[in-house]
């Protein structure tokens, strides 16, 4: 299995030492080429905006959008989950616009809002899953084909799953809990549909 | 519901990993700078080029611009405050920026001691010329960690000089072995706890960027190149010939940093850099890395 970490900005190195620990051969991808052969992509933490416009260059952007129709797994973890959205309620981050959710960038705050949290994720099992939510977005809003796969309170969706498509507002990349990639590890090879 | 832990003021660096983040003094130039790709933006009065024609005191810059700044973007926003002022670190954690810079490219508050930043919820990044001082300021609770270089120069020979000296203190402290540390430690000036780590892990606890004298692309790839995890550029951009250009090809060559035929190609008709200065044409009293220890 081959799974691709989009390499353009942000915290991807920390991404490919998580899927390397579960014995999955990890990517970087900054041009499109590196994008073929793949089973699976990670779209990571880092800059929306910033993500965003390096993902128009080279048409980056179009070759992400082809593979997801052709039923690529893709996990977005952050700014990540903002670039799988349909919508995005700021208009400087253009979304690739796979995941029916609508989101809102830096809905807790600035750098001093950022928190920790123990998130209830009944996916994972039982035991609380470490949230690391740094200037994190929300779900503000998913369609009826959108799984909720944690929120914290009745309005705050903050990991969700539709098919083959898996976003989370935190970081499990910036803890030593593998639960989250293993989950998405496990999409990848179908074996949880 | 914790704030201000280590892991989420480390954690905003990882999220800057790989990205430039440019020094911008109007809310215009920082939509520039967002707009260019900048992963953050400097909120500052002057750049360091004109602190340094300007010579006098340097202090914080006036709250009204950072607010201004902050408005104009939605990238994080980091402010310096002088080495060693706490109040004015102090004062930009209430305006809710997203890092402080304890920068020597103020004039330092403090010539004995830097600022305790274990004190705030809000993270800091510091500056070092090598391991023994990047382990200083981590240990007084930097989350982040940049090479001096020499600021408002142009000149990338001292980033260079610093980053190298980083990285070469990182590979001899993983060869030392463990009955020598304590020595080391002492040698260097540094935490033993932070030394003993440093030899286990092999890396840096925090992200190190490179700045102090980026002024083109191919300066931002070869500090990618020699080891940096991502770029400030401070006077580069604006006080360029035509900063939007540069700076989104700055930003492209801190991405694909790897790959010389796109640094070749973004560096094309940039317009002229910033003007440089030969770091030995400063006398030794001007140059900013020498300030803090």
């Amino acid at each position: 299995m081959r799974i691709g970490v989009l390499a353009v900005q942000g915290a991807f190195a920390e991404h490919i030492a998580a899927l390397e620990k579960l014995e999955v051969e990890a990517l970087p991808v900054r041009l499109p080429a590196e994008l073929l052969g793949l089973d699976g992509l990670v779209i990571p933490g880092g800059e929306s905006t910033s993500i965003s416009r390096l993902l128009s260059d080279y048409d980056l952007a179009g070759g992400i959008k082809n593979l997801a129709e052709r039923d690529l797994a893709i996990m977005g973890t952050c700014a990540g989950m903002i670039l799988l959205a349909r919508e995005s309620a700021d208009p400087k981050v253009k979304p690739l616009g796979l995941m029916d959710i609508r989101v809102k960038r830096n809905a807790f705050g600035r750098q001093i809002e950022s928190f920790e949290a123990e998130l209830a994720i009944p996916a994972l099992g039982e035991k609380p899953f470490p949230g690391v939510f740094i200037r994190a977005p929300i779900i503000e809003q998913a369609s009826d084909g959108v799984e909720t796969l944690c929120q914290l309170d009745s309005s705050t969706i903050v990991a969700a799953r539709q098919e083959r498509l898996l976003a989370a507002a935190f970081h499990p990349e910036l803890t030593d809990d593998l639960r989250f990639h293993k989950y998405f590890v496990d999409i990848v090879n179908g074996s949880k549909s | 519901m914790e704030t201000g832990t280590w892991k989420v003021k480390t954690g905003l660096a990882q999220m800057l990993k790989g990205g430039v983040i440019m020094d911008v003094v109007t809310p215009e130039h920082a939509k520039i700078a967002e707009e260019a790709g900048a992963c953050a933006v400097m909120a500052l009065e002057r750049v360091p080029a004109d602190i340094r024609a300007a010579g006098g005191v340097a202090r914080m810059a006036d709250p009204t611009v950072i607010e201004a700044i902050m408005k104009a973007v939605s990238i994080p926003v980091m402010a310096k405050c002088r080495i060693g002022h706490f109040v004015e670190a102090q004062a930009l954690e209430a305006l809710g920026v997203d890092y402080i810079d304890e920068s020597e490219v103020l004039t330092p508050a403090d010539e004995a001691y830097h600022v305790w930043k274990h004190d705030f919820k809000v993270p800091f990044v510091c500056g070092c010329r090598d391991l023994g001082e990047a382990l200083r300021r981590i240990g007084e609770g930097a989350a982040m960690i940049r090479t001096k270089g020499e600021a408002g120069t142009g000149n990338i020979v001292e980033a260079v000089r610093h980053m190298r000296a980083v990285m070469d203190g990182i590979r001899k402290l993983v060869s030392t072995p463990q009955e020598e540390l304590m020595a080391k430690a002492k040698e260097m000036g540094a935490p033993f706890a932070l030394v003993e780590e440093l030899h286990k892990s092999g890396k840096l606890p925090v992200v190190n960027f490179a700045a102090g004298g980026v002024a083109t692309p191919a300066d931002a790839a070869l500090m990618m190149q020699l080891g940096a995890d991502g770029v400030f550029v401070g006077s580069g951009i604006f006080k360029s010939s035509n900063p939007e250009p540069r700076a989104k090809a700055i930003v492209k060559a801190t991405t694909h940093y790897q790959d010389p035929k796109i640094i070749a190609e973004v560096s094309k008709k940039l317009g002229e850099a910033m003007p440089g200065l030969d770091i030995k044409q400063i006398p030794s009293e001007e140059l900013l890395a020498s300030r803090g220890w």
